[in-house]
């Protein structure tokens, strides 16, 4: 029977532009349950399945979608968790143009099936209505330390449980989750949301010790030799800022992306004096760089009450790495971009603070390594910018404690561990990683990918020890 | 949970913790340091290791109420419990036999200069301690610094006890007297540091500073604690605490370490005057 096709997908329900950019609640609002099983019913079903080979988890998108358009969503949550272990989070964060939705038929002449809003649905769906037991295998006896609560540890934790192991996550901050909780904003990913996935977890037997920095109050091979852990996996992600290394970086006023967010998600400094962490926002913010974390960055700066947020970039829109959906939602909520602009130095007063910043106008050349138009600085062309605070967001590196303290392991020039990726094995036996620590920063999706595949392997050499 | 096992109130503004947390007990060196939340709502704050007791479990804290979060803290007893606590953190103090040492003790840093005092005597070094506080009632330890050390001196600001002058003036006098001396070891406030660095260097004595700049994780991720240390930018909390002393650019310090000083006397104040009211009308407190 030929369906007649809708063009477009269902828009996504969002809070109002000029409301949401003052507060921190979830900026889209999710499908109802009609739009839903209208959207499902776009999907043509292909023989071929194409949007599966764009799904680092590999989900199996076509069935869950047809079960949607019959309304079983208990049946459609429970086939997108036999291959995602936190499908509330990959429907909000995933780049979805990149990844399933980029490979969609009918995206070819019309837009794609809005295969991660429905998944989303399905996930809260689940989280409204009660989450349906899953299935652990019998106690296998051995025992897995996962080191870090992002989403590689996460998954790796929940397939590893799954499968019957004893599993231990071991935290460093004082709640689990990593990136989630620290880095991605509440109005994009509310922190009930993922608390309620670690939640799920715990209910697969799964322990979480949080405040607990391996490399500090014991190293992997501790955990291994006195710990009794049979394997380890290293998922400590890109905890690491850079900066840009030009004068007046120090001053006061200057954050780092990560510190910037992670007062305001993490210890929610944006309930100061209610929460104890205090922020310090002035009238006009620039954020350094062009990816999602400077998205984050320049929408949080405006809703902590700023009145300009500016996206400083030294390439042009073309080459903004951030998710379009971020880029489109940032500029609804006001915030500027200025392309082709890179800071040579950042100017303050007599008390350090952040009075303004000198940049360099730049003109796209040859492509670079990255296949990407390589920015080149136009001489003389400096001016100023009156800021007051500057968010660098030019990237993290991987956070050393672990690959320093661990005999053995080995790691690249960057500081990341090398890990092969078909199997997260690293040089050291028994000891797994996988996530940004690996790849550097990356995705959400792309780390839970890592978990599974690590977890994967981990589980076969358990079984063959 | 953290449970306090023992309270003691050192001076009127001045407390000491044991605190039971095995982990970091177990791993704790002298020069470390920990982050504790006091409850849900709490900011992270880093404390430097006072003492451990691997047997115990316990690692010491001694803080000075100088922010709402140290008073919330101060009012805890024993039998009550911290949210979190974690460590230990930071690169453990340098210990090894250099010859005769100076560890230099100003307020509340007597407490995180004990520990490094007794384990540079234990390696066998001629430790000279010296002590200092602003004046008598402000002093603690020096039953416990004079145990850690070979030979201590005590200084009150004031001269309300032993004598007066600042511990520059003892650490100058014990220089001329003692000549060769290999390495100091000094912690206290900035002011206090950044004099004895400005000191020891006319005489190329190497000083060891500990930095207690402001943190939120403690692990390196966010760059907050970030310090120039000869010229590049180092991270209080994982190339440090511990730093050259002669290389720490202490203006910058000191500027950076009064970054939040308007919301933080607004903490302050809203908690002094129990204004700290959870109305619903947005206004924070204001009213």
């Amino acid at each position: 029977m030929a369906k007649s096709i809708i063009p477009k997908k269902h828009p996504m329900p969002a809070q109002d532009p000029a409301v949401r950019s003052k507060n921190f609640n979830e900026v889209a609002l999710g499908y109802n349950e009609e739009t839903v099983v209208a959207e499902a019913n776009r999907c043509l079903q292909c023989k071929n399945e194409p949007c599966r080979q764009g799904c680092p988890v590999e989900v199996d998108i076509p069935a869950f979608i047809k079960l949607v358009a019959e309304r079983d969503f208990a049946g459609a949550i429970k086939k997108i968790k036999e291959k995602n272990a936190l499908p509330a989070i990959c429907g909000r964060v995933c780049p979805q143009e990149n990844q399933c939705e980029k490979y969609c038929t009918l995206g070819k002449k019309n837009e794609p099936v809005a295969i991660g809003r429905i998944e989303r649905f399905c996930a809260d769906w689940e989280l409204a209505n009660g989450v349906l037991p899953q299935e652990v295998a019998p106690p296998t006896g051995k025992k897995v330390a996962i080191v870090g609560s992002g989403p590689a540890g996460l998954t790796c934790a929940a397939d590893l449980a799954k499968l019957g192991h004893k599993v231990t996550i071991f935290e460093a901050l004082h709640v689990a989750g990593g990136v989630l909780m620290y880095g991605i904003p509440e109005f994009r990913l509310p922190k009930a949301v993922v608390q309620a996935e670690v939640e799920n977890l715990k209910k697969l037997g799964v322990d979480i010790q949080v405040n607990a920095v391996v490399g500090k109050f014991a190293t992997v091979d501790e955990l291994m030799e006195e710990g009794g852990f049979d394997a380890v996996f290293i998922g400590t992600g890109a905890g690491l800022p850079y900066f840009m290394n030009i004068p007046g970086e120090n001053a006061c006023g200057v954050y780092s992306a990560n510190e910037f967010l992670t007062r305001t998600n993490l210890m929610k400094a944006y309930l100061f004096p209610e929460y104890d962490t205090p922020i310090r926002v002035g009238k006009k913010v620039a954020v350094l760089g062009g990816g999602n974390v400077a998205m984050d960055a320049a929408r949080t700066a405006l809703r902590l009450g700023a009145e300009e947020s500016w996206i400083v970039y030294r390439r042009s829109r073309n080459e903004l790495p951030a998710r379009r959906e971020e880029v489109e939602h940032a500029e609804e909520e006001g915030v500027k971009f200025a392309f082709l602009t890179s800071p040579t130095r950042i100017l303050y007063n007599d008390d350090y603070w952040v009075t303004g910043m000198e940049c360099l106008r730049y003109e796209l050349g040859e492509p670079d390594a990255s296949g990407r138009r390589s920015p080149v600085p136009i001489q003389g062309s400096e001016f100023i910018i009156d800021v007051d605070t500057v968010v660098v967001a030019i990237g993290q590196g991987p956070n050393p404690l672990v690959p320093r303290t661990t005999k053995g392991l080995e790691c690249n020039k960057k500081g990341n561990i090398v890990a092969d990726l078909e199997t997260g094995a690293t040089s050291k036996p028994g000891v797994y990683a996988g996530g940004d620590i690996v790849t550097g920063a990356a995705t959400v999706i792309l780390a839970m990918g890592a978990g599974r595949t690590a977890a994967k392997s981990i589980h076969a050499y358990l079984s063959g020890k | 949970m953290y449970e306090i096992l023992r309270k003691e109130v050192l001076a009127p503004t001045l407390t000491l913790f044991d605190i039971k947390a095995p982990l970091v007990a177990q791993k704790a060196q002298p020069g470390q340091f920990v982050i504790l939340r006091v409850h849900d709502e709490g900011e992270r704050i880093p404390l430097t290791i006072a003492d451990f007791d691997r047997e115990k479990c316990t690692i010491t804290c001694v803080f000075q109420e100088v922010g709402k979060t140290t008073m919330e803290l101060a009012k805890l007893n024993e039998g009550d419990s911290i949210k979190d606590f974690v460590g230990p953190l930071g690169v453990p103090s340098h210990i090894e036999k250099y010859g005769r040492v100076v560890c230099v003790g100003g307020g509340v840093g007597v407490a995180p200069v004990h520990p490094i005092a007794r384990a540079l005597k234990e390696a066998g070094n001629e430790v000279i301690g010296i002590i200092g506080a602003r004046t008598k009632e402000l002093l603690f330890w020096e039953d416990r610094m004079r145990n850690a050390c070979t030979e201590l001196r005590v200084t009150t600001d004031d001269g309300s006890y032993v004598r007066k002058g600042f511990v520059t003036d003892v650490l100058k006098e014990v220089i001329e007297e003692k000549g060769n001396i290999d390495l100091c070891v000094a912690i206290g406030p900035l002011p206090m540091m950044r004099a004895v660095c400005n000191m020891t260097k006319g005489y190329n004595l190497k000083t060891i500073v500990s930095l207690n700049s402001i943190m939120v994780d403690g692990t390196g991720m966010c760059g907050c604690c970030r310090v120039t240390v000869g010229g590049q930018t180092k991270f209080a909390c994982v190339d440090g605490p511990e730093f050259d002393g002669h290389e720490v650019d202490f203006d910058e310090m000191a500027r950076r370490a009064v970054i939040y000083k308007a919301q933080e006397q607004l903490a302050v104040d809203r908690y002094v005057s129990g204004s700290e009211h959870k109305c619903s009308c947005g206004c924070g407190g204001a009213h």
